[in-house]
């Protein structure tokens, strides 16, 4: 039986890395050789896990510098020469070991008023989006974001700006931003705009390059700066 | 907080930002220099003609040739950019922007070459 | 600067952009066209001297770059420096002002 060199990330932001030596099987995931080694090596590592099937999001960790969820990331398509390298997702505060703090990635999700805001009441009949209309197309294509955080992880303007929204909140700012129903599209518009907003993004694509759901914030965030731009011009920003 | 690595950057758009940004500050260092040998014309055609001679020396136009490479990449990498942010988006067809804005800029830089030597 | 203020920076900056599309496709094609054979002072000042569509046409590029450069610049400045706020402000917008100066100083010198 062959081994595996996992090097994992112990302690809080000044920790170091650790390697153990840990079983390698067929069809292994990376959240195998983690749990592997939380409860057969050393029960002391932290760690977050939920549906270990690729629909919750929380495993989300650095492997071998990018940010892959770790349930669907097979060892044979990352550990080449049997090694592995594991941290906790980057742009992040670490709580422990590969546990991150997310609040700041959901306070700027609240910050790029990424939430709905109603304008009918139980007493209204059902608004009617028509699914074919280009706005609700616009919409279909982004709205599967599970708030995972690989997107921002991956981002450099998040490193590089502090106060930058990041790709995930700006892309549910535009599903909403396209929504009829909606009631704060001024506010929102106001919200996501500038430096800290939309307009730093550069194009990367790096949030479009490891998004596990394969949504193009890159898109959604273009359509950031094409509404802002329009609203500019109008003078209504 | 850890921070993200170089294997996060190794694909085609991460260089293409890297090439749009490191050119446009290149061009912005450059600018001022040329408007000042452009500025010699004030004191007349001769003086002009000395800063020309000048730019000559190999060093010097191989070094016209890697402004023109980055004037060309510049506008075609924008051009991608314009078009990402103002006309839409294709995921099929962002590889093929980037390597056309790459293939123009360098059939320019080639074609300032032939010229210059 | 505010976040409104901000997103007027980047329209600035994508409009200078498409004006310079052009001006840039125009002045590639000139340099190509002129090295042919070595360039002189006289082949330029010959092209430009006491030429009004041209005086015009470096004076659209020269303020289109004016407004664009510094913009980027800012950026630059923000995200790999760290400097922020009025000062990179400020700084930028004499980079502009520098720009627009030497470069009128430069088309009146081959205009005129």
């Amino acid at each position: 039986m062959t081994q595996l060199q996992v090097q994992i990330w112990r302690g809080g932001a000044d920790g170091r890395f650790q390697t153990y030596a840990v079983p390698r099987h067929d069809a292994q995931t990376v959240l195998d050789v983690v749990t592997y080694i939380q409860r057969r090596l050393d029960p002391s590592l932290a760690y977050r896990f939920a549906c270990r099937v690729g629909m919750c999001g929380s495993c989300a960790m650095t492997v071998n510098g990018q940010p892959r969820w770790t349930c669907r990331t097979h060892v044979a398509r990352v550990a080449a020469n049997g090694k592995l390298t594991i941290g906790p997702l980057a742009h992040l505060p670490v709580v422990r070991d590969l546990v991150t703090d997310m609040r700041e990635f959901f306070d700027k999700w609240a910050r790029a008023r990424g939430q709905f805001q109603p304008t009918r009441t139980r007493r209204d009949d059902f608004a009617r989006v028509a699914p074919a209309s280009p706005s609700r197309r616009a919409i279909d294509v982004a709205i599967e974001c599970i708030g995972c955080g690989v997107c921002y992880a991956a981002c450099d303007v998040v490193a590089w700006n502090p106060d930058y929204l990041g790709p995930a909140a700006l892309n549910r700012a535009w599903t909403l931003v396209n929504d009829v129903r909606d009631g704060a599209q001024r506010e929102r518009l106001a919200a996501v705009v500038g430096d800290a907003g939309c307009h730093a993004c550069h194009t990367h694509e790096s949030c479009t390059e490891r998004c596990p759901k394969h949504l193009a914030p890159t898109a959604s965030i273009a359509g950031l700066k094409r509404a802002s731009a329009l609203a500019v011009l109008r003078g209504e920003l | 907080m850890t921070s993200s690595s170089w294997r996060n950057r190794g694909h085609a758009a991460y260089g293409a930002f890297l090439l749009h940004r490191v050119s446009g500050l290149a061009l912005t260092v450059f600018l001022p220099f040329h408007f000042l040998v452009l500025g010699q014309a004030l004191k007349g055609e001769g003086a002009l003609d000395e800063v020309l001679r000048w730019t000559q020396s190999p060093g010097v136009q191989a070094s016209e040739i890697a402004l023109v490479f980055l004037l060309a990449v510049h506008l075609t990498g924008g051009l991608r950019l314009l078009l990402v942010e103002f006309v839409g988006w294709r995921s099929d067809a962002q590889k093929a922007l980037i390597a056309t804005a790459g293939g123009v800029a360098a059939f320019c830089a080639l074609a300032f070459a032939l010229n210059l030597v | 600067m505010s976040a409104r203020g901000e997103a007027r920076l980047w329209v600035a900056q994508r409009a200078s952009a498409a004006v310079l599309g052009i001006c840039v496709v125009v002045h590639l094609i000139t340099m190509i066209a002129a090295v042919r054979g070595g360039l002189t002072a006289a082949e330029m000042l010959e092209r430009t001297r006491g030429s009004m569509a041209w005086a015009a046409f470096y004076g659209l590029f020269v303020l289109a770059v004016s407004i664009h450069a510094p913009i980027g610049l800012r950026t630059i400045v923000s995200e790999w420096v760290g400097w922020r706020g009025r000062g990179a402000d400020a700084a930028c917008a004499v980079a502009a002002l520098a720009l627009l100066f030497l470069g009128a100083r430069a088309i009146a010198a081959v205009s005129l």
